[in-house]
Parts: structure tokens; sequence; C-alpha cells
């Protein structure tokens, strides 16, 4: 491709006191695109957001974002380039308006000087305006508390607020984890939505079936490693899971879950507690 | 805006939003404990001399508690504000009656007392990440023994005499019939407190840490430095009450202050400010420590045993502490369609 990536990791390692959390991992994601990182716990995937999302400091390997090398000293200035990262908790003060979260840290004011006051009209309307945008049609009062609201609606906020402020990567982390079915359909929609407007969005998850219905591009990480990478339709399902599984075909599981329950297949089981 | 497409008529709106607002409910408090003595104390409560005896320690408490509190709201605790206040008054008490200088830089240099105090303070907790509550009562200890030693060593004395300058006592020490000038300071005070919580970006900020640091921080707001200035005004506070009673009881005692130490959070509490911090206001910290003088110099004019004053404060707290628990639910539970208007 000759597009430049938005984000690109080449073989980066981080290693903490004795343990190497990330060995050689290269990545890249385009603008308009879901890249969906797929691992299981402990995989490394906590890691390699904080490494994206300037949280740490690689060990070895570089770090590209448009075309330049960079090297981020903070959360602040992986910000400043562009890079939005949305957790799975948090990302909202559950006690403050959405109005006031949506423009933590970037407040609109009017006034001059001694008179420079927060503006809550304006941070009320505009919250209230991007939601809608992103299709979150239930919240009409941008001075309620967000701890009213749903995940999936908290989700949004912190989508609707990094795309405000212009995002050009979207980093989510586990955004449908903690969620209910409408709900993490709900997000699902804001993952496409971000796509359309030509973000670059990092879709980590170890949902298979959400990773599967957004996703472009995929890579799974095993031990830190990256196991193995697709582009979307050059895996089937049962593949995926059974390399997030981590090598171990799922038939195996359903074997031994077999043995467990006594030797005898699940039509006699059922059977037998009649 | 949206919220007015609501076809609830306008009063409604306006009462329950009233309702729903955590001051409400201290104000209701304050009512009740005040309407209790109206009945069971001596009617020389209720007259101006009465009354000045809860309003002018409600001032002075009511200046260390707004500070206390905007920091509470940021998720961090202040358990120096005794010793500052002691530490300061005893400089200025030493600096004028002991070494007779000028008593305007002699409050210059107290409220540097405070200020720097709350600066170790405030470096202390955000460099090393310990609760604020064992850092500060660690100063708090080294500031009074400070304060103690240090009079003694100098003047032979834990207790000292100063007179202040004609132009300091206006400013400090003024009353117009009982009622001391410190009202206005902390009137002034609390309009400023309320002014940077509600319409400024660092009182968003202030409010964002004390619910989530993580959020906040990611947001890019400046943690640290918040915190730092909010130990620094706490500090102030203290010492400015400090100079006050310094000016006005002519001298002052190295024991002063102590009381302010939970009083402080004590008053915030019953005030609506919850102690796990991210939520609060100032008119609600002002009506709290008034809740509170209310019903500790009540005691005095009932003729009861003033033991069981303690008793009433308990009370009262832990009433404000379940309330404030349940306005926060509601205020959450009311949900997407109404919330604060803060």
């Amino acid at each position: 491709m000759n597009e430049i990536a938005s984000l690109e990791l080449k073989d980066v390692s981080k290693s903490f006191v004795g343990v190497n959390a990330l060995k050689g991992v290269s990545l890249r994601v385009f603008p308009g695109q879901v890249l969906c990182l797929l691992g299981d716990n402990g995989a490394g995937k906590s890691t390699l957001i904080k490494v994206l999302s300037g949280v740490h400091q690689p060990t070895s390997g570089e770090l590209w974002v448009n075309g330049k090398q960079h090297s981020f000293s903070g959360p602040h200035e992986a910000l400043e380039a562009g890079i939005a990262t949305v957790h799975q908790t948090g990302g909202t003060v559950p006690l403050m308006s959405v109005g006031r979260n949506f423009f933590l840290g970037e407040e609109p004011t009017k006034g001059r000087g001694v008179f420079r006051r927060y503006d809550r009209r304006t941070a009320e309307e505009l919250a209230l305006r991007e939601l809608r945008a992103l299709g979150i049609t239930n919240v009409t009062d941008g001075g309620a508390l967000v701890g009213g609201m749903s995940g999936g609606e908290r989700q949004a906020l912190s989508i609707a607020r990094a795309m405000y402020f212009g995002a050009k990567v979207l980093i989510l982390d586990e955004p449908t984890a903690a969620l209910g079915v409408k709900e993490a359909s709900k997000v699902l929609h804001l993952i496409v939505q971000a796509q359309m407007r030509g973000v670059a969005v990092v879709f980590i998850t170890h949902n298979v079936q959400h990773a599967l219905l957004v996703g472009d591009h995929f890579a799974v990480l095993i031990r830190g490693s990256k196991a193995d990478e697709w582009a979307k339709g050059e895996r089937t399902r049962e593949q995926v899971l059974d390399l997030m599984a981590g090598g171990e075909a799922m038939g195996d599981l359903e074997e031994e879950l077999r043995v467990i329950r006594g030797g005898g297949s699940l039509p006699t089981t059922r059977e037998e507690v009649n | 805006m949206a919220t007015f497409t609501s076809p609830t008529p306008i009063w409604k709106r306006a009462s329950s939003g009233i309702l729903y607002r955590p001051e409400f409910s201290v104000f209701i408090g304050l009512a009740l404990v005040y309407v209790f003595f109206l009945v069971f104390s001596s009617p020389a409560y209720h007259s101006q001399g009465g009354t000045s005896t809860w309003l002018d320690p409600g001032a002075e408490l009511g200046i260390v508690a707004i500070p206390v509190a905007l920091l509470m709201i940021a998720g961090e605790f202040d358990l120096s504000v005794g010793s500052i206040l002691a530490g300061s008054s005893m400089f200025l008490a030493l600096w004028v009656g002991h070494w007779h200088y000028n008593t305007w830089i002699g409050i210059v240099l107290s409220l540097g007392i405070g200020a720097l105090t709350g600066l170790v303070n405030g470096l202390l907790v955000t460099r090393t990440k310990l609760p604020s509550f064992i850092v500060t009562l660690g100063t708090q200890l080294v500031l009074t023994g400070v304060t103690l030693g240090g009079s003694t060593l100098l003047t032979g004395s834990s207790s000292i005499d100063m007179t202040a300058s004609h132009s300091a006592q206006v400013v400090f020490a003024s009353n117009w019939h009982q009622f001391n000038i410190s009202i206005l300071w902390w009137l002034a005070i609390a309009a400023i407190g309320h002014h940077v919580l509600v319409n400024t970006r660092t009182g968003n900020w202030i409010t964002a840490i004390g619910g989530d640091i993580e959020t906040a921080s990611r947001a890019g707001v400046q943690t640290s430095r918040v915190r730092i200035g909010l130990f620094v005004a706490t500090g102030l506070g203290a010492a400015l009450v400090g100079i006050i009673q310094s000016i006005e009881y002519n001298g002052s005692q190295a024991a002063n202050g102590q009381t302010y130490v939970f009083n402080a959070i004590i008053a915030s509490v019953i005030g609506g400010v919850l102690l796990t911090g991210g939520f609060g206001t100032i008119l609600g910290v002002v009506l709290g420590a008034l809740t509170y003088q209310v019903a500790t110099q009540g005691i005095y004019f009932t003729g009861w045993d003033t033991d069981w004053s303690q008793a009433l404060i308990g009370g009262l707290l832990l009433v404000a502490v379940i309330a404030n628990n349940w306005f926060r639910k509601a205020a959450i539970s009311r949900g997407v369609k109404k919330g604060e208007r803060a």
C-alpha cells in the first residue's frame, strides 16, 4: 500500500523487570480502517495499549504516526499527536454533567481576564450535538450527570469527545466487554461511524464475534508476540477461536469436557437428568 | 435547549430542581437545629449577642472549611490546618509582640507560613502518592511541635501577648455590635470559592480529580498542580484565621487551632461534600459551618450539661453522611433526562 499508515509499530518490544511483555510486535493501521487486536488475558494487550497511548515507552522498536517517527514521554503527547484512547471503564466522571465531561481539560470559556468563565451552555449544547451525530438520542440534557447514563452511552461520550478533539487514531480498549448485547451493538455502530469519518481505529477485544463484525484487519497476540495477522475474510471464525486459545483446538476442549461429564454423549446426559 | 421540550410546567421543574440540590437538605438541617434551640435554649441565644456567639466562630470555621472543602472535592484531606493556624498566629504574636516589628510585614510572613506548609503538603502528597490523610497528619504534628518548642525556646512561654497596628486591627478585628469582620472575610472567600468551583476551568478539574483522577489525568488535567494549589489555599485559609485571632485577642497561644483539624472536615461533610471526593458545593459548606456552630454554641444556652454537645455533633455528622450518600444516588438515578444545574 502506498498510503501512509496513521499509526505503525515497527518491531516493538517492551520488557519490565524480568518479564518480556511484548516481543517484536509490528502493526499498522490506516485511515478509515479498523484493526482488531485479539488476544486472551495476559497476552500483552494492555501493555500494547499503554505503548500506543504513550503511558509506556517501548524498550526497543519504533513508533510511527502519519509517516513520522515519534517517542511519547506521556499520554498527553500521544493525545497531541492525535492518538486518543478510550478505556473500558472510566473515561468519564460519573458525578459530573455530560457537558463538563465532554470538555474536561478543554473547557470552552467566555469573557476575558478575570471575567473569563466556563461557558456551560456552549459546552452542553455542543456535547449533545456530537452525541446526536453519533446516534445517541436518549441523552437530552447536557446538564445531566454521566453516572445516570448506560455503559454504552458513556463509551459513546468518550468516543464522541475523542473525535471532536480531532483524534486521527482511536484506540478502544475492550469497549464491549462489560456491556449487554444491545449496548455492545451500539458501540459497534460507533466504531463503524468513526471509521466512515476516516479515523483509524484500533479495536482491542477478546470477543471474536464483535471483531469479525467490524474489523478490516486482524492481529492475534499470544504471550507478547504477534501470532498471526490477516485481512478480512482470510480466516474462519473457528480458526480465529483456535488461535486465541493458544493453538489448542476448541475441538479438544469439547472432548475434554465430555470426558468430565462421564464419557457419555450430550443427549445421553440429558436423558439421565430426565 | 432540549430540556425545554419537556411538557412539565416550569414551576414544577424549578421546585424539584431545588429539592434535589444538595444544599437544600443542608439548609433543612440547619433550620431544624436552629428551631431545636429556639425551643430549648434561653431567649438570650436568639438575641443579637447570642447570634454573634455562633456567627463569629462560624465565620472563622468557614474560612478554614471552604478551601478544605475544595481540597476534599479534589479527593484529598488536610489535617494540618490546626497547626498552620497555631503556627501563623504564634508567629505574628512573636513578630509584633516579642520582637516589636511591623504588623503588616508580620501578616505577610504569617500567610507565607501557611502557603509554605501547604506547598510542602502538596508536594509530598503528589510526589510520594501517599494518602494525604497520613502526610498532613505528619506535617500537623511537626508544625505543632515546632510552634510549641519554638515559642518556648524564644520567649520562655507558649503564650505571647501582642498589640497589632491600628490599620491591621481595622482590617482583621473590626466589630459591628458583636459581629466580627471575619464574617465579611468569610463571605468574600465563599464567593471566590463558589466562583472557582462552578465558573472556572480549574473548578471543573477539581471535581474531575476527586471524581476519577485517572480520567482527569488522561484528559490532560494537571492533577498535581491543581492539588498543590489547593493545599496552598488551605494553608492560606488557616493562616488567615490565625492572623485574625492573634489581632482580635491581642495575643496567641501555641495550643490554638487544634479544634479546626476535624471541625473543618465535619463542617464540609455536614455541608454535603462527599468524603470520597468528586462532589460538593460551597453554599453547602457555608451552611455546614453555621450548622456546626449553632449546635455547639446552642448547648451553652440550654442550661444542660455541655458534655452533650459532642453527641449532638456526632449525630448530625452521621445524619449528614447518610443524607449525602442518598443525595448522590438520587442525583445519578435521576438519569439522563434531568440533572444538575450547576
